[in-house]
């Protein structure tokens, strides 16, 4: 029960786009088509879940028992941009179809704020490992999910007839607040 | 390009938010009040101007191969230093801006200028472009924080204008997205007619 409530918490009403405003760089810019957003996705679920894994146990292990707490930010980030290049060259290796759908979008996760942001959540919440994993995957669907809604939008939205100033980014923000809008709906659910 | 020139393309021309699109994560984030916002672009200014004088200072030093995770490295221990200043001596605004100051360090506009400036340039200038690309950055902080705050609450800077409770949608997730939406669209506009 306690982890349906974690899972309809991130997905739905906290969503990590629309709500926590974490990863928006990717949100905007790999949402023009509903085919690399799927990719992007996938992308995030799989390094978001390892990078939650390992910096969790870096937390628990390493920083809390000697007291090292200020080095988590950097710490946490050299982990997850060599956790990034560790899992591309593995994929590349062992499961090359995987790497051909996933392989573009591991660079640029480095540079997804959601990865980190994730990471420091899980401790600053206090989870446990397990609690800790429901929620970042949960978490994790919920940005494909965002992703995958807001890129079927700017498809349909390329046909639409818009005013030359609000072309391209300004129009993508506003429905990006729409989209908001319609989670805030969610908001009494928890 | 002259010092001037060099200071001035991020205030404006190359605004890293409005024109760029780069930082949008904390730009969304913690934009709900005026003050939160000149107080993010302020540490962003810091970890900004610093970093691209390290890294200028450096750039012999470090190998080709490893310039990002060293560039992290510099980045992620200036967002340290930020991180624990704030924490002792502006409490409040540390707790309002929360995670977003941890993640300061993924912010693409500061590994950014690193790569594409301060690793190319002479210290003086690399410092000149930080201070001018976080001048920018402080500038659309606020004035997104203005308009949320102006709009959302009636009040700017925490002083009330108008006392009834404002438009509260600005102050929520949405507005956020609308407002820098409609901000950026009036700029474009602008720059059409002008």
């Amino acid at each position: 029960m306690e982890f349906i409530i974690i899972i309809i918490g991130a997905i739905l009403v906290n969503n990590i786009v629309l709500a926590q405003f974490l990863g928006i760089c990717p949100f905007l810019g790999v949402s023009n088509k509903i085919s690399t957003a799927v990719g992007m996705s996938g992308a995030v679920v799989f390094v978001m879940t390892l990078a939650t894994f390992v910096t969790f146990i870096i937390q628990e292990y390493l920083l809390n028992p000697f007291g090292l707490g200020f080095l988590q930010t950097i710490s946490f980030i050299l982990v997850i941009a060599a956790l990034v290049q560790m899992v591309e060259i593995i994929l590349k290796k062992i499961a090359p179809p995987l790497y051909q759908a996933l392989g573009v979008f591991l660079p640029l996760i480095t540079t997804n704020c959601a990865v980190l942001g994730v990471a420091i959540m899980v401790i600053q919440q206090n989870y446990n490992l397990v609690g800790g994993l429901v929620f970042t995957i949960a978490t994790a669907l919920g940005y494909g999910l965002a992703l995958i809604i807001f890129a079927g939008l700017r498809e349909q939205m390329e046909l639409a007839n818009i005013p030359k100033a609000m072309k391209g980014s300004p129009i993508a923000l506003i429905t990006a607040g729409i989209l908001s809008l319609a989670f805030m709906g969610f908001a009494g659910l928890v | 390009m002259n010092q001037l020139q060099n200071f001035t393309k991020g205030l404006i021309k190359e605004n890293p938010v409005f024109v760029l699109l780069l930082g949008m994560c904390p730009t969304l984030g913690v934009t709900t009040s005026a003050i939160n916002g000149l107080g993010m672009g302020l540490a962003t200014l810091f970890v900004l101007s610093l970093s691209n004088v390290i890294i200028s200072l450096l750039k012999t030093l470090i190998p080709d191969k490893v310039r990002i995770p060293a560039f992290i490295v510099v980045i992620a221990s200036l967002v340290t230093i930020v991180q624990m200043v704030m924490e002792a001596y502006v409490p409040s605004l540390y707790a309002s801006l929360g995670l977003f100051i941890p993640l300061i360090v993924v912010n693409c506009i500061i590994l950014g200028r690193a790569e594409a400036f301060a690793s190319k340039n002479n210290v003086f200038s690399s410092f000149i472009d930080g201070l001018g690309m976080g001048l920018g950055f402080t500038l659309a902080l606020t004035l997104l924080g203005a308009t949320r705050e102006l709009f959302g609450a009636y009040s700017i800077f925490g002083l009330k204008l108008i006392p009834t409770d404002g438009i509260l949608v600005f102050v929520l997730a949405p507005g956020a997205f609308l407002a820098l939406g409609l901000i950026i669209g009036i700029i474009n506009s602008l720059k059409k007619t002008a």
